[in-house]
């Protein structure tokens, strides 16, 4: 007998999407209560995965479908997430008229896209959640569909991601070809270090999940895409689809190629290396702040893999961690994103924020705290993900690892500090408005906060994460 | 008589594979070649499944193969979709020229 109360989230959410839509269909000018709709039913949904954390690790389907503390945490991530990327971009798809009924609805069906693709057990079931998730962002990516930059980013991205998507795709054939299985499960059993069709098949599927977290040498089509999208759309791109490929990396490399440690790592390592030091070295010379993000964002997506080489529970433990308070950061440095508003037009240049201390002192200083937990500077949280990783990393004695790692910070530091001198010590500008709406205010103290006042009380996330035990 | 075994499904695979990396990365002309070249590497690895699934006795690869099949089509609409808007934006589909997004 199948236990439909696991799944049960899923399926609330898909009917949602389907009743939403008939919504949309049927009513006329419904967007605001379909996007308001949307964000009730998200709140319900953390709160059904928040009911499922009684349950012992189970599977469900034939063991394609597995709910654990990993899966459930990162969902319950993605879900509270997603919610406050709701809240606070509302008043910036208003003022940019992309407030469309289709918009909210594109967010759901990504986010059911990850929420399987997380719980994914079986190549198949994996599959079809990232597909279902990347054709949504397709779609989001050029969503301002008057707009050249939008558009050309949506195309940049389709065609990239769906070239791995396929090289992902032959990975998988590979796998199942020489382990004789698409169940993770019995793949793990059938695998071992002399089979070199499965070892390819790894290879594949490495390249393929390193491009959608956006890991150098994957990387070039982040800065475009960052750039060109909406800037709501920008912090979905750069919050979300990473917990859920991540998550997926994890899973794959922990349950189907865990006898292939030795092969995975090293790539694992020189990805990582790959990722942190060029991520800090090309956002010196940027001007777009989205731009800006998109390299350091790959920079932290290095870190996180850092900590996922290590290969041991900590590391696992450590790089979740890592990309929980960088969700924390991207939420809250987007939310500034958007109270730079002047007469219905957003500022995503460098130089508009300059001197912006003079007329907005608690924006600036949210800023400062934002960009100094991104450098990783004590007490602030970033400090601590930063940390973690390196704990793990030199336990298992991979010094040079951790020796990049941290110089690479050093680098990092340089246009993190720069934003702050500019902010902080150049000519101020005209002044920005202040009128903003009050659920970009909540998200953004909320955030900040966070950040803030991490280190008072660490337990609160660690308590959690320390369950997740995979090896 | 010559004998066709799992080898040769292999190897057209992998040069159907091939030819579509090929496409993507040489071609500088047209954005719907690059459709093709996706579509391209989507047959390849329809072409590895199907054989893996006939030599090893399970059926899980045929229907993996119908789900990417549905799941290509739906791809290749969303992806037309998306270069009917951009030349609606800028009057060209050439690769060369979408370069509006640099830096």
């Amino acid at each position: 007998m199948i236990n439909f109360d696991l799944i049960f989230p899923e399926i609330f959410l898909s009917l949602v999407i389907m009743f939403l839509l008939m919504i949309g269909v049927f009513k006329k000018n419904s967007e605001r209560l379909v996007y308001n709709l949307s964000i009730i039913s998200l709140i319900i949904l953390f709160a059904l995965v928040i009911n499922l954390y009684t349950f012992e690790e189970s599977y469900i389907f034939n063991e394609s479908y597995k709910i654990d503390i990993l899966s459930l945490f990162t969902k319950s991530l993605v879900l509270i997430v997603a919610i406050f990327i709701m809240i606070s971009s509302f008043s910036y798809l208003k003022t940019q008229s992309i407030l469309k009924i289709e918009y909210p609805i594109l967010i759901l069906s990504s986010i059911l896209g990850m929420m399987v693709m997380i719980s994914s057990n079986d190549l198949i079931v994996f599959y079809l959640g990232l597909e279902l998730q990347s054709l949504a962002l397709y779609v989001l990516a050029s969503f301002k569909r008057d707009n050249i930059l939008s558009s050309e980013s949506g195309l940049k991205y389709f065609v990239l991601s769906a070239l791995s998507s396929g090289l992902l795709l032959y990975g998988c054939s590979l796998v199942y070809g020489f382990s004789g299985s698409t169940n993770f499960n019995t793949i793990s059993d059938q695998t071992f270090q002399t089979q070199y069709g499965v070892i390819f098949g790894l290879v594949f599927i490495i390249v393929g999940l390193a491009f959608k977290i956006s890991a150098v040498p994957f990387h070039m089509w982040a800065p475009d895409v960052y750039q060109g999208s909406p800037t709501s759309v920008t912090l979905f791109f750069a919050a979300l689809p990473k917990v859920a490929a991540l998550t997926v990396i994890i899973r794959f490399l922990y349950t189907p190629f865990v006898n292939l440690m030795d092969q995975w790592q090293t790539i694992l390592v020189f990805i990582s290396i790959a990722s942190m030091l060029f991520g800090a070295i090309a956002a010196i010379g940027q001007y777009n702040l989205k731009r800006l993000i998109a390299y350091s964002s790959i920079s932290h997506m290095g870190y996180a893999l850092a900590g996922l080489a290590s290969g041991t529970n900590q590391g696992i433990q450590s790089s979740i961690t890592y990309i929980s308070i960088y969700l924390v950061m991207t939420l809250a440095f987007f939310s500034c994103l958007f109270m730079l508003r002047k007469k219905s037009v957003f500022y995503e240049k460098i130089e508009d924020l300059s001197g912006l201390s003079t007329n907005h002192p608690v924006l600036s200083v949210a800023l400062l705290i934002v960009l100094f937990s991104l450098a990783g500077i004590p007490p602030l949280a970033g400090f601590f993900a930063k940390f973690y990783i390196f704990m793990a990393v030199i336990e298992q004695s991979m010094y040079f690892l951790a020796i990049v790692g941290l110089l690479s910070t050093v680098v990092a530091a340089f246009y993190y500090l720069r934003l702050i001198k500019i902010i902080y010590f150049d000519k101020p500008k005209e002044k920005f408005e202040k009128d903003h709406n009050i659920g970009l205010k909540i998200t953004l103290a909320i955030s900040t906060g966070i950040l803030g006042l991490y280190f008072i009380y660490p337990g609160l996330l660690n308590n959690i994460i320390s369950r997740i035990l995979l090896i | 008589m010559f004998d066709v075994g799992l080898g040769h499904y292999l190897t057209l695979g992998a040069i159907i594979f091939t030819i579509g990396l090929i496409g993507i990365f040489l071609n500088r002309k047209n954005v719907i070649v690059l459709l093709m070249s996706i579509e391209l590497i989507l047959l390849a690895v329809n072409i590895n499944l199907v054989s893996f699934s006939i030599f090893i006795n399970d059926l899980s690869g045929q229907i993996f193969t119908l789900f990417i099949l549905t799941v290509a089509a739906a791809e290749a609409a969303i992806g037309l979709a998306i270069i009917v808007v951009y030349f609606r934006n800028s009057g060209t589909i050439r690769v060369e020229e979408i370069e509006k997004l640099k830096g």
